[in-house]
């Protein structure tokens, strides 16, 4: 009997415990779902967003983050993770959500400056101090023997832009041949002897593992890495022309005006494109939108020939259609364990 | 002479058919002890090493981050909720299924069984195909404000899916095995059904209980597959320690990861020690009753 007792009174403890502290924080919460490589970035902005917020409207706030491969969190949040504003790598896993959930207006993309993107990024190579296997450009990467660490571009938006990279450079590159950058493509997978599902467990691989020759990713993920797991055993290649990487922004309509955080959504996003915000950006290896902030981190950021998305498919409907979807040309080109 | 030389020989004949050359011996016990040396004791040290690689100052400030904190906090309600409820589901199903002859009662094992045979990530999955928005119950649970996934209620359902056999399992046999005779003189004494069973019947299994509930504990604390599917990975109110050790480990925070994981490690050390301890005084107690239960019969 005093077991019982004993049981009950630790479970009472344990739900006053969780419950007590949901109903003591009455201030203003929101939550970005964002993807991998954002973790840093968004820590310091969500601190210096709730600083600004504070002297704004007195309004102590909190941002949580949750993040994970951009597709899979758009997935969660279409199954209902209550995200009041969504940081995702692709134009495209938004889209997702105002056509198969309904949670914003189709034509979200338009409501911010810079087609929503706040900052922007490229993709480049890491490669093993010595770099021993000469890598230069797009056309070292499919030679044989070389082994490409890159995530899988089903799960990973990341991995999208990094499969887009390599099939646009063979595209434009042949005078926009299909069947070119086909065989391009093809090969260049037939390279990847492990496919991560998301943009950061590609570069652990890399990196931790010490699995590849080269690693294929976003240049703010590489700076980062760089810096973060010591210069003496890697170097940064930086391909003569690559894709501009667009990752975009919007507040989720029927989230904030459930919870009525709208006001405070809207202003959280707009204050990325502030000159705090993007010097936030910036610092964490985004490449800022804002002249002026591009201006004075110029040196960080390598001279490098971007094509656009709009350049090699005229947009992400398109672009999902040909390569990612079931069926479609990347389901064709790569076999595992080939 | 003779005899002697028969007997020496007869005697090596025995010594060689139960055991093996010092030579052969030694080999497999060595190789046995160089294998969980290197696939056991390593990697945990390993835990313990890169943990206070930075030293002890580093290892406590991992622990006084406001995410650390929340996750191990929800980690242990989410084991507060689930292994009560398990232990007292557990030892109702045991009961029913040890005591009595029923039809279907062999389709009610195998679904007890089930959370043991189905990957924890597609148990996950399964709660999200019910309770998400594109799920049967999701856009009426929004329409009434109850949130169940992304949210810790569906951790601790699924966290309850992926633990609920660990009990049963562990006093079906037991149960089983100890017939319901015992029960039945307690009645014929004169004892009401409570009073058989917390007199009889609880004390009878209170080993293996014991035993389940540590299991059922460790699994519940540590479970990542099915909990990772649902729980939106939202720091400070959804990460379980499991979790939180991935998302550390994935911002290059080695020393914070794996001092979180030696949180784990310590768990399951002194699971397996309590374990060891609950084994001991069960194989007493049976030598006990054993030797007590022969005396009366005679």
């Amino acid at each position: 009997m005093l077991r019982s007792k004993t049981v009950f009174f630790v479970l009472f403890f344990a739900l006053a415990l969780q419950f007590g502290n949901d109903s003591v924080r009455a201030d203003t919460q929101l939550l970005n779902v964002s993807y991998d490589p954002t973790r840093e970035l968004y820590q310091d902005f969500n601190a210096a967003f709730a600083r600004y917020w504070k002297a704004k409207t007195g309004e102590a706030l909190t941002v949580r983050q949750s993040h994970g491969g951009s597709s899979s969190q758009a997935r969660a949040v279409l199954e209902g993770l209550a995200a009041d504003v969504v940081t995702l790598a692709l134009a495209y896993d938004i889209d997702i959500l105002a056509e198969k959930g309904n949670l914003l207006p189709k034509n979200w993309q338009t409501r911010l400056p810079h087609n929503s993107s706040p900052y922007t990024s490229t993709v480049v190579f890491l490669v093993r101090k010595g770099n021993r296997k000469g890598i230069k450009d797009w056309d070292d990467l499919v030679k044989p023997g070389v082994a490409v660490i890159t995530a899988n571009p089903k799960t990973s938006g990341g991995a999208r832009w990094n499969y887009l990279a390599a099939w646009g450079y063979a595209w434009l590159k042949s005078k926009r041949d299909d069947n070119q950058a086909k065989d391009f493509i093809t090969r260049f997978y037939k390279n990847v002897p492990v496919l991560d599902s998301g943009a950061r467990g590609a570069t652990t691989t890399f990196v931790e593992r010490g699995i590849g020759d080269v690693l294929v990713n976003w240049e703010n993920e590489i700076l980062l890495g760089g810096k973060d797991l010591g210069k003496d055993r890697f170097e940064i290649v930086v391909p003569p022309m690559s894709i501009l990487t667009e990752p975009t922004v919007s507040i989720i309509d029927k989230v904030v005006d459930k919870r009525r955080t709208r006001a405070v959504a809207e202003e959280y996003l707009r204050y990325l494109y502030s000159p705090e915000g993007q010097e936030i950006a910036a610092k964490h290896y985004y490449r800022p939108v804002d002249a002026k902030v591009a201006g004075k981190f110029s040196t960080q950021f390598p001279k490098v020939k971007l094509f656009t998305l709009k350049e090699i498919a005229s947009d992400w409907q398109t672009a999902n259609r040909t390569h990612f979807a079931d069926g479609a040309l990347f389901d064709r080109i790569y076999q595992p364990g080939r | 002479m003779l005899n002697e030389a028969t007997i020496s020989v007869g005697r090596s004949v025995v010594a060689r058919a139960t055991s093996e050359p010092a030579l052969v011996r030694g080999f497999l016990i060595g190789a046995a002890l160089v294998f969980l040396g290197l696939f056991l004791f390593v990697p945990l040290a390993v835990v313990f090493a890169q943990a206070f690689q930075k030293g002890i100052a580093a290892y406590v400030d991992s622990f006084r981050e406001p995410a650390a904190l929340a996750a191990i906090r929800l980690t242990l309600f989410t084991a507060a909720v689930a292994v009560p409820f398990n232990l007292v589901f557990g030892v109702a199903a045991a009961w029913v299924i040890g005591k009595f002859d029923f039809i279907g009662k062999s389709f009610l094992m195998t679904l007890i069984d089930l959370p043991f045979s189905v990957s924890p990530v597609v148990s996950g999955l399964i709660y999200v195909l019910v309770f998400g928005m594109q799920g049967w119950l999701g856009p009426w649970l929004a329409a009434h404000d109850i949130k169940i996934i992304f949210a810790v209620p569906g951790i601790i359902l699924t966290t309850m899916f992926v633990t609920f056999p660990f009990v049963a399992r562990e006093l079906i046999p037991l149960m089983q095995a100890q017939g319901s005779e015992e029960e039945e003189a307690a009645v014929t004494l004169g004892a009401g059904g409570w009073q058989t069973f917390f007199r009889v019947t609880l004390p009878n299994v209170k080993w293996g209980l014991l035993y389940g509930v540590i299991l059922c504990n460790a699994r519940a604390m540590g479970e990542f597959g099915a909990v990772s599917v649902v729980s939106g990975h939202i720091r400070g109110l959804t990460n379980t320690l499991p979790l939180h050790v991935e998302i550390l480990y994935n911002e290059y925070q080695y020393v914070a990861a794996f001092a979180a994981a030696s949180l784990l490690a310590l768990l399951a050390l002194v699971t397996l020690a309590v374990k060891s301890l609950i084994q001991w005084r069960a194989a007493r107690d049976a030598v006990i009753r054993h030797t007590g239960g022969g005396e009366s019969d005679a």
